[in-house]
């Protein structure tokens, strides 16, 4: 058993084509680490530098926003879906109003979380995919 | 050169979510038959951020209808947002999350009261190509169509001054 990884149009370039792969892993993190042996630069496009979740980056377990469930640390099972989606978003006006939605989302996941510990994912530097 | 040919009815459709939630920014979608080019099915979007200068899909919702188009073997054709203080023209915060380099990117503006700005663009690896809005009548012969082309140089607006 495997963990399926549904990739959307814009990362196909480093799965040569491929919408679906599959990998392993026990955790989020551990599962990117194993794609990106196989298909190269892909988590670089997922992780920040700093090693957070992308904010503009959703991931999905199943039918889960993995900001809800640890962002990173989200625990995975064989035969979980995964679902990389690039956030739609954008706007009239640039970088600041995204920073400050950016925070407002941190809270937001500290509030409706009790696993998350710390919303990591939505605190990133505002980066798109 | 790429054409966004689209019915009159969803472009209809499209200005009267934006003119509703003004001065707040609407987003939404109109999905396809995978490969056919051609939008038919208008899904407005919720602005997660509900913001005038900022719009983004909810998580949640973005996965159900990225499902469901998966589901009817249809794409997102076109994803479309309002302006309602600026021009219809991608700000730099729009190039750089643009994510499905496939689609339409629609804007339209709604600063002006009575009249709506519609341009479209391609978004590919940064770089933003205008093209043609063709508007199909319905009921009348589809090769009888106004078309619309906004080509002139985009006016000098620097999206990035405020708040920075």
């Amino acid at each position: 058993m495997a963990i399926e990884v549904r990739i959307p149009t814009i990362l196909r370039s480093y799965t040569g084509g491929a919408k679906v792969v599959e990998g392993s892993g026990d955790t989020l993190s551990d599962l990117l680490a194993d794609l990106d042996s196989r298909h190269a630069g892909l988590r670089g496009r997922l992780v920040t530098e700093a090693g957070a979740l992308h904010r503009f980056v959703n991931v999905y377990v199943n039918d889960e926003d993995v900001r809800f469930l640890g962002a990173l640390d989200a625990k995975l099972s064989d035969g979980d879906s995964i679902t990389i989606l690039p956030a739609v978003a954008g706007g009239a006006f640039g970088f600041a109003a995204a920073a400050a939605i950016s925070q407002h989302s941190a809270a937001a996941v500290r509030r409706q979380s009790a696993t998350a510990v710390d919303g990591d994912g939505r605190r990133g530097a505002v980066a798109a995919l | 050169m790429h054409v966004l040919s689209i019915d009159r009815s969803i472009i209809d459709a499209i200005v009267a979510h934006a003119r509703r939630d003004h001065p707040d920014e609407a987003c939404g979608v109109v999905a396809g038959p995978v490969g056919s080019d051609t939008p038919t099915r208008h899904i407005p979007m919720d602005n997660a951020a509900r913001s005038m200068t900022f719009y983004e899909f909810d998580s949640m919702e973005h996965l159900r209808v990225w499902r469901e188009m998966d589901d009817r073997d249809e794409e997102p054709v076109v994803i479309y947002h309002s302006h309602t203080a600026t021009e219809a023209y991608p700000s730099r915060t729009d190039v750089s999350f643009a994510g499905e380099p496939g689609a339409h990117y629609l804007l339209v503006s709604t600063r002006e009261p009575d009249s709506e700005e519609i341009r479209s663009f391609r978004i590919v690896d940064g770089v933003v190509t205008e093209e043609p809005v063709r508007i199909v009548e319905a009921g009348v012969d589809p090769h009888a169509v106004q078309s619309y082309m906004f080509g002139q140089s985009p006016a000098t607006v620097d999206y990035e001054c405020s708040g920075r």
